[in-house]
C-alpha cells in the first residue's frame, strides 16, 4: 500500500511526487512512456531575455530530485482501470495492480488531429511527433515539410525544427469541413492569435500591430505568406489534401478569402513530410473513471474534471494536476504540481495545521507562473479557471 | 543565431542549444536491410533517421502507414521484431543486431 501513487511522470507529477515525498510521503509514480518527463521532453523556447529553456535538461533535473527523496517509478506501464476501495484507490496497469491512500492524476494532454484526405499516409505526422523525433530522438520528420494548423504549438515547434536543421516550406491553415471548423478560418485564427500576448503569437502581433484590427490585418495578409523566422506563414492557404502513392510526395495547396473558402485554382507544393496541428485537449479518461463531473471549458481546451483551486476532486483520495485540468505551459503544470503534492500531504497528515499556509502560498505560485508563462494557448484562463474553483465550491 | 540546413541527412547529430550526441554506432535489420543506429534509438527513430517512414502495410492496395503520434498513442507504427512479437517502433528501443519486420496483411 502507497501513500500516493501519481499517474503520469511529466512535469506536474514530477513536482507533486517531490513536493510530497520530501515530507515523507511514501509515493510511487507510473508512467506509459519509457523515459519519464512526459512532454517537457521534447520543450525548448527561449526567454525574451535571450537565455534557453531546455525541458529534457528540467525534467532531469526534476527525475533526480524525486529520485532522491526515494520516489519510486514505474515506465512503460499503461493504468487502464481505477477503483475506489475502502481506504483508498486500486490501481490496475498492463503491469500489475498497485494500492493507495491518495492518488493523483497527471495524465496531460492529447494532441487533436486534423481531418483532410491523405492524413494517413506515411510521412504524415502529428507536430507533437516531430517535437519528441526532433529535440529527444535528434531526427528530422524528413527533407522538406510543411505544418498544417495555425496555433501557438505550431509556432514554438516550428521553431524547434528549425533550430534541428529542418527544412520547413510554410506553415497552412486547414481546409474547411465539418471536423475543422473555425481552425480553418483565417479571420477567426488571426483575432485568436492576436488576442494573446506571448511568445508564439508575438510573431503575428508584428505582422499585424496592436493598432491594427485582425480584420484588416486579414485581409490584406500578403498572399505568399510572411516569414517568421524565415519560414512563410500562409494565413490565405489551406491545404486541401496529402498527395502519394506510398508516402507523402505532395500537398495540394487552395488560395482562400477571410471565412476560408477557396479562391482559384489549386497549387501543388511537392513535400516529404507534413505535420498537423490542431491543437491540444486536456487527457481526462481516467478521471472519468474515477466519477469526476466534467465541465466544458474552451479557454481549458476542452473537457476538464471538476476540481477546487488545492486539486481536489469531490472524490474521497483523488486529486488532479497539469493539464489534465486545462492546456497550459509546462511552467504552471509544475506549480499546479506543487499545490497538489501539498494539498495531498494536507489530506494525508490532517492534523499539522500551517500546511494550509504553505498550500494558499503555492497556490498564488502558479497565478505567477500563468503571467510569466512564455506559451499561452487561450486567452482569459485565469477568470475561467476560477469559474470552475466557485463551481466546485458552491455549484 | 545561425542554422545549418539538413538537406540530406535526417540525424540531428549538432543541435545549437542541445548539443552534440556520439553518431550511429550499431545496426538493425529491417525487412533484410542493415540500417544504422544510435544508441538511444526507438525502432521509429532508427528507421526515420534512414528516410524509412514505410512500416508497415495494412492491405494487398498498399495502403502504408508509419509512425503518426511517437509517444505511443495511435499504435500506427506496429512492427514486428524476433519470434513475431508485435511492438510498437517508437516505444521500443533497438539495439545491435536487432531483426525487425513489416507486418504485411494480405486480406
Ligand atoms: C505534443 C505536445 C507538445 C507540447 N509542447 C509544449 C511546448 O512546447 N511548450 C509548452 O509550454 N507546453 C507544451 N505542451 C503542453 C504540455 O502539456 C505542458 O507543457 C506540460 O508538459 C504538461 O505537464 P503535465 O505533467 O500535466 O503532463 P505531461 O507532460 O503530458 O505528462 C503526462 C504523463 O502522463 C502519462 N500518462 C498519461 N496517461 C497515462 C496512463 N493512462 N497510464 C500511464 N501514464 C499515462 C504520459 O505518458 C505523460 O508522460 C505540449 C503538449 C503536448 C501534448
Ligand atoms: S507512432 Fe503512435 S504509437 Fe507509435
Amino acid at each position: 500500500m502507497y501513500d500516493l501513487v501519481i499517474i503520469g511522470a511529466g512535469p506536474s507529477g514530477l513536482e507533486a511526487a517531490i513536493q510530497a515525498s520530501k515530507q515523507g510521503v511514501k509515493t510511487f509514480i507510473i508512467d506509459e512512456f519509457y523515459r519519464a518527463g512526459g512532454r517537457l521532453l521534447g520543450q525548448l523556447h527561449q526567454e525574451p531575455n535571450g537565455e534557453w529553456v531546455n525541458g529534457l535538461a528540467i525534467a532531469e533535473n526534476l527525475i533526480n530530485e524525486a529520485k532522491a527523496f526515494n520516489v519510486q517509478f514505474k515506465l512503460e506501464a499503461s493504468v487502464i482501470h481505477l477503483e475506489k476501495s475502502d481506504n483508498g484507490w486500486i490501481i490496475y496497469t498492463n503491469k500489475g495492480v498497485y494500492k493507495t491512500k491518495a492518488l493523483l492524476l497527471a495524465t496531460g494532454a492529447a494532441e487533436r488531429t486534423i481531418a483532410l484526405p491523405g492524413n494517413t499516409l506515411p510521412g504524415v505526422i502529428s507536430i507533437g511527433a516531430a517535437q519528441v523525433l526532433g529535440n529527444v530522438n535528434r531526427v528530422l520528420p524528413g527533407k522538406r515539410g510543411i505544418i498544417i494548423g495555425v496555433n501557438p504549438l505550431t509556432m514554438a515547434i516550428a521553431r524547434e525544427l528549425q533550430l534541428c536543421g529542418g527544412n520547413l516550406e510554410g506553415i497552412y491553415l486547414p481546409p474547411k469541413n465539418i471536423i475543422n471548423k473555425q481552425d480553418s478560418q483565417p479571420l477567426e485564427i488571426m483575432q485568436r492569435m492576436m488576442g494573446l500576448g506571448n511568445l508564439a503569437p508575438s510573431m503575428l502581433m508584428r505582422i499585424g500591430s496592436k493598432f491594427v484590427p485582425p480584420k484588416l490585418a486579414i485581409q490584406f495578409y500578403p498572399k505568399n505568406g510572411m516569414k517568421v523566422w524565415g519560414i512563410p506563414i500562409y494565413m490565405r492557404k489551406v491545404v486541401t489534401r496529402i498527395i502519394g502513392k506510398t508516402q507523402v510526395e505532395a500537398v495540394e495547396v487552395q488560395h482562400v478569402d477571410i471565412e476560408g473558402n477557396a479562391i482559384g485554382n489549386p497549387e501543388f507544393v511537392p513535400v516529404d513530410f507534413v505535420c498537423l496541428s490542431g491543437g491540444l485537449r486536456p487527457l481526462i479518461e481516467l478521471a472519468e473513471l474515477a466519477g469526476c463531473d466534467v465541465l466544458h471549458k474552451e479557454a481549458l481546451s476542452g473537457a476538464v474534471p471538476l476540481h477546487s483551486e488545492s486539486m481536489e476532486t469531490k472524490q474521497s483520495g483523488l486529486f488532479l494536476s497539469g493539464n489534465i485540468t486545462g492546456v497550459e505551459s509546462a511552467k504552471v503544470a509544475r506549480a499546479q504540481g506543487k499545490v497538489a503534492g501539498q494539498a495531498i500531504v494536507n489530506y494525508l497528515q490532517p492534523t499539522i495545521d500551517p500546511n494550509k499556509e504553505l498550500l494558499n502560498r503555492l497556490a498564488v505560485g502558479v497565478k505567477k507562473a500563468r503571467q510569466e508563462a512564455l506559451i499561452q494557448f487561450k486567452p482569459n484562463i485565469e477568470q475561467v479557471r476560477s469559474t470552475v474553483y466557485h463551481q466546485y465550491k458552491h455549484g | 543565431m545561425t542554422y545549418m540546413k539538413n538537406n540530406d541527412r535526417l540525424r540531428v547529430l549538432n543541435h545549437p542549444v542541445l548539443g552534440a550526441v556520439k553518431a550511429e554506432s550499431i545496426y538493425l535489420n529491417f525487412n533484410g536491410r542493415q540500417i544504422a543506429a544510435m544508441e538511444g534509438d526507438t525502432i521509429a527513430s532508427a528507421l526515420m533517421a534512414n528516410d524509412i517512414k514505410n512500416f508497415r502495410q495494412v492491405n494487398p492496395q498498399a495502403q502504408n502507414r508509419g509512425i503518426y503520434c511517437n509517444i505511443g498513442h495511435c499504435f500506427e507504427c506496429r512492427v514486428q521484431i524476433e519470434n513475431d512479437v508485435t511492438v510498437r517502433a517508437c516505444l521500443t528501443k533497438v539495439y545491435d543486431g536487432m531483426q525487425v519486420s513489416s507486418i504485411i496483411q494480405n486480406k
